[in-house]
Parts: C-alpha cells; sequence; structure tokens
C-alpha cells in the first residue's frame, strides 16, 4: 500500500513547477461547495493555496452521506499528500482513512475526532481544525444588546450540533455581560444556554424556513438577529429587510461583502476557515504537518469580529470601546468565555 | 378471499386490454410502461449526448478554445472531444473497470462498486415499480428508506445478539419499519381516498424530521456524541462482505438479486400478483371481477414499503454502519427514475439500479479527477427521465414508427 502510494507520489512529482509535487484535496459535505458557509471558505482556502502556493488541488462534493467513503478513498487512490473533510458528518471516514494511510496526511475541518463513545482521540497524521467562535460571538453579544432598541435580541440555529450551538453559547454570555455591566435587563430569545435548547430551522438549506423564524423573532420583539445557518440566514435578512427596523449580526463570513444584506448587517462573527485550510497546506507543503489542533481563537484570529460598515457610526462610542476591551480581556486571558461546545 | 375470485380472474384480463387498444383510457403510466427498450436505451445515450453537451460548457478551456473558434476550429474540436472523452472515460473507470488503477483488485473494483451504491436503489425501485403496477404512484421511497434505516440501524447497534441473527434481525425490523410506513398511506387511501403522491410525500417529511429528533436523543444514539448521530452497528449486524477489502461488496446485493426474483415471481405467477396488476390496468373492471381494491391497496403499499425499507437497511447494514440525518441520501428519489427507466418490470428496474449505481460510483472518480462538475450526472440522470415520461419525444428525435398500442405480457 505504502509502496503503491509513494509511487503515485513520484508519478505526480514530475509535473514540473516548483511546489506543484504537493496535493492537497478536499471533501465537502452534503452542503456543497456554495453553501455561503464552511464548504464555501474552505474551498477558497483550496483556492488561495493554489494560487500562493502552488500547489495541485483536487475537489470532490459529496451529495449525500453514502458518498463520503467513496470521495475519501478517491482522494487517496489518486496519492493527496493532505485530504481535508469538510464537517463533523466526515469525522469517521477520515478517520478511518487516516489509520489506513499512515504515510498520508489528514484533517478535518470544524469538528475534533472521537471514538465510538464520543471520547475524544488523537491520531498521528490527522489534524483537526476547530474555531472557538464563542469568543467573537460574546462580543457580537455585546453590540446586538447594546444597540437593541427593543430591549430584546434573537438567535437561531440551523442543527443543534456543538459548531452551531457554540456561536449561541458566546451571543447569550455577550448579552449578559451587556445587561450586569449596565444593568439593563435585554432579553434573548431563542437560545438558552443554560438548558442548552432554542430554536432551529432543521437543516443549512430550507431558507423559507430561515424567514418564517425570523418572522416569529421579531413579532416576540427582536431586533438583532443572529442566524446561525449558513445560507438559511439570508432567509432570515429577507424577513427583517422586509420587517424594516431589524439588524442581523452575520455569522462564518463578513455579511456585508458576501451578502447583498449589507445594509442591515449590524457586523458579523467571523470564522477564517479559508486561512486556517490555507495555512495547513503551507505547513504540510513545507513538511512541517503536525497533529495538533487548529483552535481558531481571538488572539491567532482564527476568529473574530467584521467591521461595522454602514453602522460605524450608529454603534456608540463608548459601546466601541468597551468591545475593544472585551476582546483584550479575552486575549490576555483574565476573561474566559465558556461554552459546553468549546473545542478541547 | 384469494380462492374466491381465481376463477373470476381470467375473465378480468380483457376488459382493460381492449380498453388501452382504443386508446381513450390509456394512463400516462401505461403509456410511460408501455415504452419499447429501445425507448430506454436512446433515452440514456440521448442524455449523455446533453450531458457531453454540459461538460464541454461548463469546462474554462473548452470555453476559451470556443472563443478562437474562426481563427482554429481545429483545436476547438480537439479541445471539446478530449475533454468529453476524458469525463467520460474517467466516468466508465470509476463505474466499470479502471485500467488506470495501480493493482489488480483496485481495477476491478469500480464494478463492485457500483454494485454497492445500486443495491440500496434496486431494492427501494423494485418497491416503487411494484406500486406503479398497481396504479399506485409510491413517491414514498425516502421515508420508507428513512424509516426503514432507523429501524434497522437501532436493533443494530441496541441488540446483544449473535452474527447473522442479528443482521437479519435488524434487516426484518428494516422491512417492517418501510411496511409500515408505506401502510399508513396504502390505508388513508383504501379507507378515505387520501391521494397517495400527497401522502407519501408529507411521509417523507415526517421521517426526515423523526430521525432528525432521534439523533439528538441519546437513548436512542446510544453514545454521549453532540452531534446528530448514532453508535456504529455492532460487528455482528453488518451485512457481511461477499470480497474481502478494500471490496465493499456485501450480502445486501444478494438480496436485492433475491428481492427482484420474488416481485418477479410475485407479480407473474402468484394469484395476488395478478390482482394487483389487474387493479393497476383497470380498478373498476377488477371490482366487477371480485377483487377487492382496497385490500390490494393497502397489502401493495405493505410489500412495496418493506422493500424500500430493506433498501434503506441495506444502506446502514451494508456501507454506512451507522445512522446520520443524511442516511437516505436521495435513494427514495432517485429509485422513481430507475423504476421508470425500468418500466418497472423487475429485471429492468434490477438493470436501471445498476446503471444508476454505476453513474453514482463513476461521478466520484470524474469529480475528482477530471473535476467535472457532479451535478453533470444528476443532469444526465433527469434527463433520461424526462425522455423516458416523454416517448413520443424519443420516436420522433429518432423518426421510430409510433408503435401499436398492445401490451404484451413479458
Amino acid at each position: 500500500m505504502i509502496a503503491a502510494s509513494a509511487l503515485v507520489l513520484s508519478a505526480c512529482g514530475s509535473g514540473g513547477e516548483s511546489g506543484s509535487d504537493y496535493m492537497a484535496c478536499m471533501v465537502s459535505d452534503s452542503g456543497g461547495w456554495d453553501d455561503q458557509s464552511f464548504n464555501q471558505s474552505g474551498r477558497e482556502g483550496m483556492e488561495n493555496a493554489k494560487k500562493n502556493l502552488g500547489i495541485e488541488e483536487k475537489l470532490a462534493e459529496s451529495q449525500g452521506d453514502a458518498d463520503f467513503k467513496p470521495n475519501v478513498d478517491n482522494m487517496v487512490q489518486q496519492g493527496c499528500n493532505l485530504t481535508f473533510g469538510v464537517g463533523f458528518l466526515l469525522e469517521d471516514t477520515i478517520q478511518e482513512a487516516a489509520e489506513a494511510n499512515p504515510d498520508l496526511n489528514f484533517a478535518l475541518i470544524d469538528s475534533t475526532f472521537s471514538d465510538a463513545d464520543g471520547k475524544p482521540v488523537t491520531i498521528d497524521n490527522a489534524k483537526a481544525v476547530v474555531f472557538n467562535t464563542a469568543e467573537a460571538a460574546y462580543l457580537a453579544g455585546y453590540v446586538a444588546a447594546a444597540t437593541s432598541k427593543s430591549g430584546k435580541v434573537g438567535t437561531f440555529g440551523g442543527i443543534q450540533i456543538p459548531s452551531v450551538t457554540i456561536f449561541m453559547d458566546g451571543f447569550a454570555d455577550g448579552v449578559d455581560k451587556f445587561n450586569k455591566d449596565n444593568k439593563k435587563d435585554v432579553k434573548l430569545l431563542g437560545w438558552n444556554k443554560k438548558k442548552q435548547d432554542g430554536s432551529f430551522s432543521g437543516d443549512f438549506e430550507n431558507q423559507g424556513q430561515g424567514q418564517e423564524l425570523t418572522k416569529q423573532l421579531i413579532s416576540q420583539g427582536a431586533d438583532v438577529i443572529m442566524p446561525v445557518a449558513g445560507p438559511v440566514g439570508l432567509g432570515a435578512a429577507a424577513a427583517a429587510k422586509e420587517a424594516g427596523d431589524v439588524n442581523l449580526v452575520w455569522v462564518d463570513s463578513d455579511g456585508y461583502e458576501s451578502t447583498e444584506y449589507g445594509d442591515i448587517i449590524l457586523t458579523s462573527v467571523v470564522k477564517q476557515i479559508s486561512q486556517a485550510v490555507e495555512d495547513t497546506i503551507k505547513e504540510g507543503s513545507e513538511d512541517k504537518f503536525s497533529n495538533e489542533p487548529y483552535v481558531g481563537t481571538l488572539e491567532n484570529e482564527g476568529v473574530g469580529l467584521a467591521p461595522y460598515h454602514d453602522f460605524e457610526d450608529k454603534v456608540p462610542e463608548d459601546v466601541k470601546k468597551k468591545v475593544e476591551d472585551l476582546k483584550k480581556q479575552i486575549v490576555d486571558g483574565s476573561l474566559v468565555v465558556e461554552s459546553e461546545s468549546t473545542p478541547k | 378471499m384469494t380462492t374466491d375470485i381465481s376463477p373470476a380472474a381470467p375473465s378480468a384480463a380483457p376488459p382493460p386490454e381492449s380498453e388501452t387498444e382504443d386508446g381513450k383510457e390509456q394512463t400516462l403510466l401505461q403509456q410511460i410502461m408501455s415504452g419499447s427498450w429501445l425507448v430506454s436505451l436512446l433515452a440514456i445515450v440521448l442524455a449523455l449526448l446533453f450531458g457531453g453537451v454540459l461538460i464541454a460548457v461548463s469546462n474554462a478551456e473548452v470555453v476559451a478554445a470556443a472563443e478562437n473558434f474562426f481563427a482554429a476550429p481545429g483545436e476547438f474540436f480537439a479541445t471539446l472531444f478530449q475533454t468529453v472523452g476524458n469525463a467520460y472515460s474517467a466516468l466508465f473507470r470509476g463505474a466499470v473497470f479502471d485500467w488506470d488503477a495501480r493493482t489488480t483488485e483496485r481495477a476491478i473494483r469500480p464494478l463492485t462498486e457500483s454494485m454497492v451504491s445500486g443495491t440500496s436503489l434496486i431494492l427501494t425501485g423494485l418497491g416503487i415499480a411494484l406500486a406503479f403496477r398497481c396504479g399506485l404512484f409510491n413517491i414514498g421511497g425516502q421515508g420508507q428508506v428513512i424509516l426503514g434505516a432507523t429501524i434497522a440501524g437501532f436493533l443494530g447497534y441496541a441488540l446483544p445478539l449473535p452474527p447473522v441473527v442479528h443482521m437479519l434481525v435488524a434487516a426484518i425490523g428494516g422491512i417492517i419499519g418501510g411496511a409500515i410506513w408505506a401502510g399508513i398511506a396504502g390505508v388513508l387511501k383504501a379507507r378515505t381516498g387520501a391521494n397517495e403522491v400527497i401522502v407519501t410525500i408529507m411521509l417523507n417529511s415526517i421521517a426526515g424530521y423523526a430521525l432528525g429528533y432521534l439523533l439528538k436523543q441519546n437513548w436512542f444514539t446510544h453514545t454521549t456524541s453532540a452531534n446528530p448521530q448514532s453508535r456504529v452497528i455492532d460487528d455482528s449486524a453488518q451485512m457481511f462482505l461477499l470480497l474481502p477489502p478494500p471490496f465493499r461488496l456485501h450480502f445486501g446485493f444478494v438480496i436485492a438479486i433475491l428481492a427482484t426474483i420474488f416481485v418477479w415471481w410475485l407479480l407473474e405467477r402468484s394469484t395476488i400478483g395478478f390482482e394487483f396488476k389487474a387493479v393497476g390496468a383497470n380498478p373498476h373492471a377488477a371490482r366487477t371481477a371480485g377483487i377487492s381494491v382496497s385490500k390490494v391497496t393497502i397489502l401493495v403499499m405493505i410489500v412495496a414499503g418493506a422493500l424500500a425499507g430493506l433498501g434503506g437497511a441495506a444502506q446502514v447494514l451494508g456501507t454506512e454502519y451507522k445512522l446520520t440525518g443524511g442516511i437516505s441520501g436521495s435513494i427514495g428519489f432517485d429509485a422513481i427514475t430507475v423504476a421508470l427507466l425500468g418500466r418497472s418490470k423487475p429485471l429492468g428496474t434490477f438493470l436501471a439500479g445498476l446503471l444508476f449505481g454505476a453513474f453514482k460510483a463513476g461521478g466520484y472518480l470524474m469529480q475528482s479527477q477530471t473535476g467535472t462538475p457532479i451535478d453533470i450526472v444528476l443532469v444526465v440522470q433527469s434527463v433520461i427521465v424526462l425522455l423516458i415520461a416523454a416517448p413520443p419525444l424519443v420516436r420522433s428525435i429518432f423518426r421510430l414508427p409510433t408503435p401499436v398500442l398492445k401490451r404484451k405480457e413479458d
């Protein structure tokens, strides 16, 4: 097996251009490459790496869960030096492939590796790429609470999985922090951190469902809403726009740039997936691959709060200053944002 | 009941046939099913041609060459044929035989992969085809697959049983799950006349959300993982492999063959199957002949659901080994295409299932090696359905004679 892979590697090596003998591959989950979420960001990272590092890339889009194994297997057969799986659904497949092919490297985006009982495990040739988005969502929660006129903010998720609820946990704590500091009582609708229970649209596809959920939150009085559901958030944006005086906190990318709803996007909780992918490929192509998980934080700028853009003048100066302070406290460790879903 | 009507049965056959002959009472379903093998074959060829056009259009090199078409037409055609040729040869290598593979095992593995992908499609397709033959549009394959997979998967990790027995128990659980789910639609249709298309579609959503709910419950998933997925099923419940790894071909494929033979026997050799077809051909005539239409409706849905449920069980016990929200993929909907392409005949459905399995298996390689969008495969499949559903169109394209509408039994 190893000899066979080496054969392919040497075959690829005859490609020519410098650096092009390193092949990075990525298998999406069923969201596809245009999901306006982690698959898309992951692919951007691949494209950037191809451009900046001159590596070869192979992409495979999965249309269903049954596609994971054949897609990853194909990547292995083609001798991909580093194969990314996007999303927790690919965890087992990547884990199996990593164990069967110790000479190749693997990485998993947005999830860590665990055994059958859900206990974390480490694999020598596989790296988990995860993000402590609670830190950035905490700041967004603070801004949202500070700018809410109705005294109610809302959130909802796509599916109740750790990489989604971690946003909601951070957001909830940020709102609490604002209340504590200012003796206010801004309420959060759609998520209860203590009970780990809230509103979910049920998938990452149905924008109509997102629109419906958002309308409900608005009718309950929420005027700043954070949808954590990839493209379903576009439904939320449509509902917010229709309502008029409702603003959004976008997630994953800077929504001011990635969507057409920039004028109602207060800020965004950004997750630098594409940068992390590019960095991981860079390490690999320089023969420095490590199985040490990558955890994006405010400190390493793997997560962050996007600029306010159109809301630059509407967010009060003292709030902006306070957010900067909080960020500093989180970075230096004096303030710890905790979530059950924090990657360990 | 069955013995009562057997004597009357032969006399029940002529009315529907005479009615189809004058063409007035011919339903769309019957028209689709009366298409010849040639139409199916030509539909596949046309769809592949159409797919070739799309592959060319979506390829940057071809588009670039097209811009210089008048300066260098030769180059354009060379690029065009090379691109489409590469894509389809990768499709073939991924689905049948990979002459570029490094080992002999790997070279012949693609064909077995097509069988693996085809297994659930064949089983579910048979369920859809059976209902079609009885004049019922079972659009609920998806829900029945989900229910089958859910119960089979749960029994697969929740029960401590010895090998083989465990697998059989789990598979039977899947059969019952699918049968109950389709049976609901059958009972509603028979008792209240509720349209089975609407009911089965609704049951698809219910099954999907029910699985989503169950995957959040720890008592169901048997794992503490916060992600919505179940524990991996026990080794004893896995459908054993027919060939050693890296092959994935499992016992489910044998089940698919047996199910095909069973459905053939049911439709062509059994009394109850005759009733199914009689109701499908003309329910009024069947009723006059003493067949209980409501009984047949319920029964055919139960058998159809059982087959689809088995498809779901094969998916979770044969290849996936655990339950996730997307366990059913698009099997339930692809199976409708499979049944249509197979003209609702058991052997036809079997072959169509294999073909679609081959598309799936080949699509993986085509995508990863040539960068051709996987959606092309979906388009090819969809065009096939379109052409199958519109046989007159295919006939006029190829100037085939309009067939004499005389239904021959196989």
